[in-house]
């Protein structure tokens, strides 16, 4: 045991232990505590930031966002962003329960974000890529013509420029409310991925909690390298529209990034600690 | 007995008239025959409306009926000597995905398709027109001997979907969709999609990555379908009417988002009520095309079959 392993376990015993204290403390402060969705442990906010928004005490992976994201995993201040000018419209004039148009706003004013993919370029221990993040708090992460376009747009900045490219799924898929104009990007970013096979250049997906539907089925599962983040659910379709159709119970694992290495759907799984590691060494390996 | 519509009552009421009229006609010697010429002119006319004003709900019955022609129907009466190639060549042969070599007029093309029963039987054996990835798998197989041999393929599409099983996703059921999109983009032959039916979300596009796209008229293409969307947004899935009608899913819809070619004319009455003339203009369709795409070159249709889906989107920028 090195020094540094030895204050990490002291450390995450201090937490453990504070956990346990904590009970009353949330009820109190709910600022500053929260609980462990999985395994109900009392945490204070602060500790579970620290610890990359994964859980100090059963190592459960907080959903992030784009943000959080770009943050943990690039060279500080190496992202530099692209295309933010693409923003959304409302071409076939949506309206369910609620218009598009508010849902939209609301997103917008939720997130911060105009849309719900971030692209860029950044770096990763000094590797250079073109990226895309997706971000699920902005209407469930999911792919209208805005997302279809920057991630094919960030995908012919690599060709231009000759860089890996990256892209970080978290959606549940197409969006409804532009029907088939969202069902067309599936088309358009794989055709976009052809050409990267064209130009030989490296393309990675790192499949994050949760990454289902059009995206799964496009440019989240055509990566030379699908790496899969611990405890991520990754499918097709649904859990709820699996258990309809078939009327069976599914095992509880299904869907997860180590249930999708075991049938082999993804070539690694990572904790989130291990990412930046991980994907360096994935792209020092392409750069001979 | 053929399955009646809710929407083509009035046109059964009125056929029940002209019956009872011809049975009285029959048995009193009387002559009824200008009553019964103005009753069939009149359940002609009320046919000929209602089906030039359907709504998109009313053609997604018509899409969804039971005798709809199926791939093998057109199969059967476009083609000549159809040769079926089976197997993804990794231990499945999906039959919810048929395909094989064919001649349209003479000419080899290689037509694949989703495949729907019209019995319980049948619907059982080609699991309702929802493929499992072997069956894309089967597919792009087929889409790569048909480049290496300079034979253009034709599409023809009508399933609710990809199959939502356990088995489905531990194979790859996103991925082997992928794979067809981002493969289909390279392919440097003619390729013709034709939605027939039901055109559902991803599972309907991983054939239709295509030159040319076209929808039957009363066909839908959609990202979902509308019972899922109306379940998921609606929170209620007897919404679908409504889901159907937002979602903008019939042909002068996605035309105008140049989503689609064009929309392929059906018999009055749908594509049920008359097989040979349905497969006849699906034919000339085929042909039309072919004739236009004949004119590029192998990296032309490659390029523009990539131009056309990198256009498709509607943003601000």
């Amino acid at each position: 045991m090195t020094v540094q392993d030895w204050f990490e376990k002291r450390k995450e015993a201090q937490i453990q232990r504070r956990a346990l204290e904590a009970k009353a403390e949330v009820v109190e402060n709910p600022d500053l505590w929260t609980k462990c969705v999985h395994c109900d442990a009392q945490l204070l906010k602060s500790d579970i930031e620290e610890n990359m928004m994964v859980c100090p005490v059963c190592d459960y992976h907080f959903r992030i966002n784009a943000r959080t994201r770009i943050a943990q995993l690039f060279d500080e201040n190496s992202f530099e962003e692209m295309f933010s000018n693409i923003r959304p419209t409302d071409p076939l004039d949506f309206v369910d329960t609620e218009p598009y148009k508010d849902r939209l706003a609301k997103a917008l004013e939720k997130t911060g974000l105009d849309e719900a993919v971030i692209t860029g370029l950044a770096t990763i221990e000094g590797h250079k890529v073109a990226t895309a993040i997706m971000d699920f708090d902005f209407m469930g992460g999911s792919m209208g013509s805005v997302v279809g376009e920057k991630v094919t747009r960030i995908m012919e900045k690599a060709i231009e420029l000759k860089l890996p490219v990256l892209v970080i799924t978290s959606s549940g898929g197409a969006r409804m409310q532009e029907s088939a104009l969202s069902l067309m990007q599936m088309a358009k970013t794989s055709c976009a991925t052809s050409r990267l096979d064209d130009e030989k250049l490296l393309y990675i997906n790192l499949l994050t909690e949760p990454t289902f539907g059009g995206v799964t089925a496009s440019f989240g599962t055509l990566g030379d390298i699908i790496v899969a983040e611990q405890g991520a659910r990754i499918g097709f379709a649904g859990r709820r529209v699996i258990e309809q159709t078939i009327r069976q119970k599914l095992p509880s694992d299904f869907q997860t990034a180590e249930y999708l290495l075991k049938y082999g759907q993804v070539d690694v799984v990572s904790a989130r600690k291990d990412l930046r590691k991980t994907l360096a060494n994935i792209l020092s390996m392409h750069e001979v | 007995m053929a399955t009646i519509l809710d929407f083509e009552k009035p046109i059964m009421e009125i056929q029940e008239k002209i019956e009872e009229l011809k049975k009285i006609s029959l048995e009193s010697g009387m002559d009824l025959n200008k009553e019964i010429e103005t009753f069939e002119q009149q359940a002609d006319d009320y046919r000929k409306e209602l089906y030039s004003n359907l709504t998109a709900s009313q053609k997604m019955q018509i899409a969804r009926h039971p005798e709809r022609p199926n791939f093998l129907d057109y199969v059967r009466l476009m083609c000549e000597d159809f040769v079926e190639l089976h197997g993804d060549r990794e231990g499945m042969d999906d039959r919810a995905i048929i395909g094989g070599l064919a001649k349209i007029e003479g000419r080899p093309v290689m037509i694949i398709g989703t495949m729907k029963g019209k019995s319980t039987k049948e619907n059982l054996e080609y699991n309702f027109g929802m493929p499992q990835p072997e069956g894309y798998r089967k597919a792009l197989r087929l889409f790569n001997h048909a480049n290496k041999f300079n034979i253009p393929i034709v599409t023809i599409i009508d399933t609710p979907g990809a199959y939502p099983g356990i088995s489905a996703e531990e194979k790859g059921q996103g991925a082997a969709i992928a794979v067809n999109l981002r493969e289909m983009a390279k392919l440097e032959v003619p390729v013709i999609a034709i939605i027939s039916g039901e055109g559902c979300s991803g599972g309907a596009l991983g054939l239709a990555v295509a030159n040319k796209v076209f929808l039957l008229e009363h066909a839908y293409y959609t990202v979902i379908s509308p019972e899922g969307c109306a379940s998921i947004l609606w929170r209620d899935a007897t919404k679908n009417n409504e889901a159907a009608e937002a979602l903008k899913i019939t042909a002068p819809d996605l035309m105008k988002h140049d989503i689609i070619d064009g929309a392929i004319k059906e018999p009055v009455g749908g594509a049920h009520s008359n097989y040979e003339f349905m497969a006849e203009e699906m034919k000339r369709t085929i042909l039309a095309s072919f004739e236009e795409l004949d004119k590029l070159s192998k990296a032309e249709l490659k390029s523009q079959r990539y131009d056309k889906f990198r256009k498709m989107g509607a943003f601000l920028e």
